[in-house]
């Protein structure tokens, strides 16, 4: 989230679109309705059902799954179109003048520069004119044809509303009366907030899909801003948490990257670092990159990273390819090239498209370890459940070591929220039996290898028997100690330069924030941006004082947030050039002649003049972009592309199946369905229900009684259409596996007209398995396709084509 | 954001229950004389328009009451179970409405259970002295050792709340945590709302709550929406604001207007002494009975009820077996 939970209660229309908070986040959506019943809020819902939020929206509209990015750029189309822009905004903290390179272009659904054997983009012409001065070439008069601007109308001028009819099947007054609500909110003085969740990410263009809906907050000014934003719902309480620490194969803690293997020293890596500003002035923060990296390194191995040894720069991993992300980490396991699956709180059997693929490959593995505090299908992936789970023991020889942790309520520590908040909390029981922390078991395993390491040696033992292990009881570190040393502390004192009598930093205290770190190995920091959580002055996350002077939703002595217990990201953008609030009733810093001051962490070095520095402190440009240069692999503009599997052709670019830069395995390819199959007519979305929380709470008994048994929604239309009565048993089938539910059969799908073809809407509700207290059922993951996001593998679990029939159900033995 | 109702204090002494048997103001069959001067009546508000079907009000009452409800099946509806039972004492009830001025559809979600009405029908037509009392604030309770399991509190509702458990023949529904209210707080149900869909405080405040809550919907297109406090039961303990106050039965069934039914209001008059009259025979007839027949045996149906309801499994059987074997086929 740009904001915070607490800040949507300012906020004056609400678009829930690529999520459903009601259902999901039922506690944060309490904001939704303050915002509606204290300040008149609207709440718009955008959806392929009528959720448990559209029932309490304002307005809802309906689209198919996988189209919208189409939808969305056609609410830019009618943004411009109807001179709905934040002119102001747009021209002082977007790239919408920065000039673009002639060799950019889209045509046929692709930019330039495209690879069809690599399904891949040479990027290099996706970038900004460079004047001679070093600086990107702008044009604040809008004129050049070649500016953002000028190329973004030209792009997004294919989305008319007839357009959007044809794509998303959504009527077009519907369309065109949700874009009057949003188009409204270009004001200086309204604002909108976006609330989307997995319903975007899980897609095959899902990063596109969240990008479509930043630009438009762009363009009608609403980053930055109280009760605006781009709020992503994370789907896991502390998955934000784990994005913030790295742990994906790509990534070490606070964002910064794993080094891939050509940068073979720290020289070649830092090479590409430099984060030279690209317009005068410009902060451009991420020039401090050095400071923050070897400040981890520091944190990882102490006084064996040295200055000599390039702060042990070659301990790290190195990628040979992109990710190893889940994906890859399953094709791999069920190629033969993965021996050992260390399954820590994860449930992978329920959590990863294509079932019958995972079960295959968790087979070939030697040994799986699973941590958990629950039994997990995964965990019993080998056993034999009937049609649930058909294994046959016998023939499976992975060996399963299952190692009971204790649960987020019996122990310690913190948890990020959506809002980046980092909450303290404290055991509320006992764990039971032998269960341990998590922190123990990594650090049972830990203290054995080491010890194998220095007893037997071994091909590479450095990275493992250097590594730093300051706690009190090396055989569990304390979560407070683990705080501390994510927060950073001084290694030795440093002195100022103009006053070498004076201390600046002291030797053993805890930083306050990260504008100390530093790059000569005298800090160390496990991850720079939650600097300022575990202080000298103690633990701030611990802090629960909800003061809130007039009433702005920021609770600056609540819990700690990062960056530097900001509560909204970019909020220098929430006043004028002249650094005044553009609604002085939502006032949150603002400029007071010297310094930036206000209800907020100003967002901008405090003494930055307003019209020398811009509010996107950490891009090279200052400003915002509408046009993301090469950063993203599909394009610096969103474009449409249906699903992998889809029931209708790609009106826009006909010739393009699915996203044309997302990777797909070649056995994957094959269990595609065809597009428009007659075989698989249906479009399928899977999704979370209320009652429970994905596959643990099976495992309670209120839970299986609130929602006991596996259903599937479905039409009038569509039951009528196929014989199926309500509550009755149907199979559902896709081109990877069949699963049998109950119907529901609902007023609240209705069945859609894209391009002239009726398109009827499967929902598939993701949480039954074989394991826990509700009836045994099919997880969504029987039927989904092995496929991810063009830029991070999220997968494809928002559309896909199935068939169904009515059935008697599954047999029983 | 209607004020949240402070923790309870940790001083032994707020631990002290605020009313008693002396703020009774009815008992069934029994002659009492209320007290000078009544509590403060309260009220639990449901805003039907701010509810979004969560069901942790359910879950809340299931845990703080601790009731054990049967795991059942789907049967195409979100309304698990699918009706209330003698340990669901409260239910999200779902109903798919097309409005038929827009052809928009809205999912209309109601929070069933007591209504806790100011004039309590389950309480006029139950037989049996201080099975069911109600509280000078307005809470209707029952008292399950005085209850002989009649289901005449059934048939007395004008909501059709109670159910009379199978295992120990006796009526339960929400009691609106009177053993929460009676220390200060509120009923775990509106403790656990997250929308505040669900407030709880003094009668008057909820109105004027609601009058609040009905401007904002009247603004936003919903003419109709109002207070449902029914005068037919001389209004209820426990509210609804509705977007479409002129049509309560559109909301999953909940009456246009309810009222306690003549039979039972008649009871009070001639019925009842011609009742006690039968009564006297029936008690003469069963003596006699048991004389000729001998004493009632226990059922083994009856001992499978009453050792669940115990959580005590005797050697030989497991508790649970007579539910699977009754529903799985």
């Amino acid at each position: 989230m740009t904001n915070a939970w607490t800040d949507i209660k300012n906020t004056d229309l609400v678009v829930i679109m690529g999520g459903n908070a009601a259902e999901a986040h039922p506690c944060g959506f309490k904001w939704v309705t303050e915002a509606k019943a204290n300040r008149g809020a609207k709440l718009i819902v955008v959806d392929p059902r009528y959720t448990r939020s559209a029932s309490v929206s304002d307005y809802y509209a309906p689209i198919r799954q996988g189209s919208d990015i189409a939808f969305l750029m056609g609410v830019i189309n009618y943004c411009i179109q109807n001179d709905k822009v934040q002119w102001d905004y747009v021209k002082a903290f977007t790239n919408a003048a920065y000039v673009v390179k002639d060799g950019f272009a889209y045509k046929d659904g692709l930019f330039t520069g495209y690879d069809e054997t690599k399904r891949d983009y040479d990027r290099s012409s996706w970038d900004y004119v460079i004047g001679e001065d070093g600086y990107a070439v702008v044009d604040d008069t809008l004129q050049n044809p070649r500016c953002v601007w000028n190329l973004l109308k030209e792009h997004v001028s294919v989305y008319t509303p007839e357009m959007v009819n044809r794509i998303c099947g959504t009527p077009k007054d519907k369309f065109l009366k949700v874009c009057e609500m949003v188009a409204e909110c270009s004001s200086k003085t309204k604002t909108m907030t976006s609330m989307y969740a997995l319903g975007w990410t899980q897609h095959s263009k899902g990063a596109q899909n969240i990008r479509g809906m930043a630009m438009l907050q762009l363009i009608l000014g609403n980053i930055g801003v109280r009760g605006g934003g781009m709020n992503a719902l994370r789907g896991h309480s502390n998955i934000q948490g784990l994005t913030d620490l790295g742990l994906m194969s790509n990534l070490i803690p606070g964002y910064l990257n794993i080094p891939t293997e050509k940068e073979k020293d720290f020289a070649t890596y830092m090479s590409t670092r430099g984060f030279k500003p690209l317009r005068p002035n410009q902060m451009s923060y991420w020039q401090n990159y050095k400071k923050f990296f070897v400040s981890f390194q520091k944190a990882m191995w102490g006084k064996a990273a040295t200055l000599e040894n390039d702060w042990s720069y070659s301990w790290l991993p190195k990628l040979d390819v992109p990710s190893y992300d889940i994906l890859r980490a399953f094709e791999m396991m069920k190629n033969g090239q993965m021996n050992l699956y260390f399954c820590q709180g994860f449930n992978p059997l329920q959590a990863v498209p294509n079932k019958a693929k995972l079960a295959e490959a968790l087979g070939k593995l030697k040994l799986l370890v699973i941590m958990d505090p629950l039994e997990t299908e995964t965990a019993r992936f080998w056993e034999n459940h009937g049609v649930y789970n058909p294994a046959d023991p016998s023939a499976i020889k992975t060996e399963v070591l299952q190692l009971p942790t204790t649960c987020f309520a019996e122990d310690e520590g913190s948890l990020v929220n959506s809002g980046r908040w980092l909450q303290w909390h404290w055991p509320g029981g006992s764990p039971p039996g032998e269960a341990k922390t998590d922190s123990a078991i990594m650090a049972g395993v830990f203290l054995r290898l080491r010890d194998l390491y220095a007893k037997e040696g071994g091909a590479f033992p450095d990275p493992i028997v250097n590594l730093d292990w300051r706690y009190a009881d090396p055989k569990e570190p304390k979560a407070e100690e683990l705080a501390k040393e994510m927060n950073g502390y001084v290694i030795s004192d440093v002195m100022d330069p103009a006053d070498p009598t004076k201390k600046v930093l002291e030797a053993g205290k805890q930083l306050a924030s990260f504008g100390l770190l530093r790059d000569d190995g005298t800090t160390a920091s496990g991850c720079w941006i939650f600097t300022g959580c575990f202080t000298e002055a103690g633990n701030m996350m611990a802090r629960r004082d909800n003061s809130d002077p007039d009433d702005t939703g920021m609770y600056l002595k609540w819990s700690f947030a990062w960056p530097a217990n900001r509560r909204i990201l970019y909020n220098r953008a929430s006043c004028d050039i002249d650094g005044k609030p553009w609604d002085p009733s939502r006032k949150l810093i603002e400029w007071d002649g010297a310094k930036w001051a206000g209800y907020d962490v100003p967002d901008i070095a405090p003494t930055a003049k307003p019209h020398d520095v811009g509010p996107f402190i950490m891009n090279p440009e200052g400003v915002s972009r509408l046009f993301t240069r090469g950063m993203m692999r599909d394009g610096p503009f969103p474009a449409h592309y249906e699903p992998f599997e889809s029931p209708v052709v790609n009106v826009v670019a006909p010739k393009i199946k699915g996203n044309p830069v997302a990777r797909v395995f070649k056995d994957d390819l094959s269990q595609f369905a065809e597009t428009a199959s007659p075989e698989f007519p249906y479009a399928a979305t899977s999704y979370r229900l209320t009652e429970h929380f994905h596959y643990w709470t099976k495992n309670n008994h209120v839970n299986a009684v609130l929602q006991p048994e596996s259903f599937v929604e479905l039409s009038e239309e569509l039951a009528k259409e196929k014989s199926i009565t309500n509550g009755g048993w149907v199979r559902v089938w896709s081109k990877r596996g069949s699963l049998y539910a109950k119907a529901m059969v609902t007023k609240r799908i209705r069945p859609l007209t894209c391009d002239g073809k009726t398109i009827h809407v499967v929902g598939i509700p993701i949480h039954w398995g074989f394991i826990g207290a509700a009836r045994k059922g099919f997880p969504a993951n029987v039927l989904t396709p092995f496929v991810g996001d063009a830029n991070i593998e999220t997968p494809e679990f928002k559309a896909f084509l199935v068939n169904l029939e009515a059935s008697s159900g599954p047999a029983t033995s | 954001m209607f004020p949240p109702i402070p923790n309870p204090s940790v001083d032994p002494a707020a631990a002290k229950a605020r009313f008693s048997d002396a703020d009774l103001i009815r008992r069934s069959a029994s002659e009492i004389t209320p007290p000078a001067q009544r509590l403060t009546e309260v009220a639990k508000l449901i805003d039907v328009t701010k509810c979004i079907g969560c069901k942790a009000c359910q879950s809340a009452c299931l845990e703080w009451n601790n009731l054990h409800e049967e795991i059942g099946i789907s049967d195409g509806t979100y309304t698990n179970p699918p009706d209330l039972t003698e340990n669901s004492f409260t239910l999200m009830r779902f109903t798919e409405w097309v409005n038929p001025e827009t052809e928009n559809l809205e999912w209309l979600i109601r929070k069933d259970g007591c209504m806790h009405c100011e004039d309590p029908g389950c309480l006029k037509a139950c037989p049996s002295p201080g099975a069911i009392v109600q509280y000078s604030n307005g809470i209707v309770d029952f008292i399950h050792e005085n209850c002989i399991g009649c289901g005449y509190c059934i048939k007395g509702c004008p909501f059709n709340i109670p159910r009379v458990s199978k295992a120990d023949h006796r009526a339960y529904k929400c009691t609106l945590c009177s053993d929460r209210i009676a220390v200060g707080q509120g009923p775990a149900c509106q403790k656990a709302c997250p929308t505040q869909a669900i407030v709880f405080g003094t009668k008057e405040e909820m109105k004027g709550w609601a009058d609040f809550r009905i401007k904002d919907l009247k603004s936003r297109g919903y003419a109709n929406a109002g207070l449902y406090d029914p005068p037919g039961v001389s209004g209820t303990h426990v509210m609804y604001v509705l977007h479409h106050a002129d049509k309560p039965s559109i909301y999953a069934g909940l009456p246009d207007h309810p009222r306690i039914s003549p039979i039972v209001e008649t009871w009070k008059g001639v019925t009842k002494y011609v009742g006690l009259a039968a009564m006297g025979f029936a008690v003469a007839a069963g003596f006699i009975h048991h004389l000729i027949a001998g004493p009632n045996r226990v059922s083994p149906e009856d001992e499978a009820n009453a050792e669940r309801l115990t959580g005590v499994a005797p050697s030989g059987s497991t508790p649970s077996d007579g539910h699977e074997a009754g529903r799985t086929t």
